[in-house]
């Protein structure tokens, strides 16, 4: 393994955007970093800014208001990167997925290299789905 | 002191002062990790950073940025330089200010709103903390008779005694450009804020680690003229301890603050910071200290 490769498995930023979902994933992607799961143990740390990210975390369906909103985002983060689709709703649209305004899963708007399923993803998965997505940032 | 000896010490301080950068950057991390109750990064995690970054898809949101991002590493490592030739203070402040100045003329030449206000905060910024660096000089220069670095190690005597009102005030000057709460208007180091990441919101991928790798730099040579207040004499190993102890104080006083409006900033950078500059060259010149 080269030494890129490695920098890159130690140092994802995130980028957290919320779809429209209950908000329960979200408190769980933020209770990872709580000094209890503390991911910046491992490199991780959760920015604000497309520009500066590696994997996208999406939460909540796609639907007609903000997808938009979600491949701009999409576009805006620079190669290589991964997205990641955290809790039930991303996956599939969830119990949402049948309402008028839902388009479906994220993969729908945008390709998803990871699903979390879960309603809501445990902390530990999410986390677990964050070094998935690595190991394909790794080889790229 | 040979001119060979001197010269050798710039390629040195060139190479090692990155590496030094980057390792107070991770213990940073590390230190401001435990004072949160968490773990923390491995101590190089921010070579890890750079590499990755070096190894993104560049992406640019104008030429005039990339260009920027060029000048303002090359300006502040020519100012590294001149400092380890030991030149003249006020060259290597003057050149520290014109390389930090490139950052925000780079974010200022984008159209992102985030980008804007960074810059123009990045801006007051250097309204805030460049009186106090330049004025710094003048006590020195005062007693030790020229604005040269070669006359502050002939001048035989540590300048802290005389000079600490000085010191403190480059304590604040430091705050500001380490980026440190309550400080760290124009773009946090740490959190989320208002301004996304500010001043350096719009540069990412390789550029991105270029100005991480120029803030090591300017942080390792602002510590340094901190160092230079005991630089002589038998202790002089003590200018380590001082340079070392000034980042630590930043780090506490980082971690205890909020932060703060660039209002307050200017008021207290110029109230506090100004004054205590002014009554250092008042005290010397009475021949008080």
């Amino acid at each position: 393994m080269g030494i890129l490769s490695t920098a890159r498995m130690k140092s994802p930023w995130l980028l957290h955007f919320d779809c429209g979902s209950c908000n329960g994933c979200d408190i769980e992607i933020l209770a990872a970093l709580t000094p209890l799961y503390d991911i910046e143990r491992f490199g991780i740390v959760n920015m604000g800014n497309p520009k500066h990210a590696d994997v996208l975390l999406v939460t909540g369906p796609a639907n007609h208001r903000n997808y938009r909103v979600l491949r701009n985002l999409y576009e805006q983060m620079p190669d290589p990167k991964g997205v990641i689709v955290v809790g039930t709703c991303g996956c599939t649209g969830g119990v949402f997925h049948n309402c008028p305004n839902i388009i479906g899963g994220i993969d729908k708007v945008i390709p998803v290299d990871v699903y979390v399923p879960g309603c809501a993803a445990r902390p530990e998965a999410i986390i677990d789905g964050v070094v998935l997505a690595l190991k394909k940032l790794s080889v790229s | 002191m040979s001119t060979g000896w001197l010269v050798g010490s710039a390629v040195v301080a060139v190479i090692v002062a990155p590496l030094i950068g980057g390792l107070l950057r991770g213990i940073d991390r590390k230190l401001t990790a435990h004072m949160q109750g968490r773990i923390g990064p491995p101590i190089i995690q921010p070579f890890y950073d750079v590499i990755k970054l070096f190894g993104k898809k560049p992406m640019v949101a104008g030429g005039a940025q990339m260009a920027f991002t060029y000048a303002y590493l090359a300006l502040i490592i020519t100012a590294v330089v001149f400092f380890a030739l030991r030149q003249d203070l006020l060259v290597v402040l003057f050149v520290l200010f014109f390389g930090g100045l490139c950052l925000p003329i780079g974010a200022l030449s984008v159209k992102s709103p985030y980008s804007q206000f960074g810059g123009h905060r990045e801006l007051l910024q250097f309204l805030a903390y460049e009186p106090i660096l330049l004025l710094a000089a003048i006590p020195i220069a005062l007693k030790t008779s020229g604005f040269t670095i070669v006359s502050i190690f002939e001048y035989g005597q540590p300048l802290l005694p005389h000079l600490w009102i000085t010191f403190i005030a480059l304590l604040i000057a430091l705050a500001i450009v380490m980026r440190k709460s309550p400080f760290d208007i124009s773009g946090s180091e740490h959190a989320h804020q208002e301004l996304v990441r500010g001043v350096v919101t719009e540069y990412s991928g390789p550029y991105l680690a270029l100005i991480e790798i120029g803030h090591w730099y300017e942080m390792v040579l602002l510590l340094s003229i901190l160092g230079l207040f005991w630089v002589t004499g038998s202790l002089w190993w003590l200018s380590i301890i001082i340079a070392l102890g000034s980042w630590f104080i930043m780090l506490i006083v980082d971690n205890i603050n909020a932060r703060l409006t660039w209002s307050w900033m200017l008021k207290f950078a110029w109230g506090v910071g100004i004054v205590l500059v002014a009554l250092n060259i008042l005290f010397v010149n009475l021949r008080w200290m």
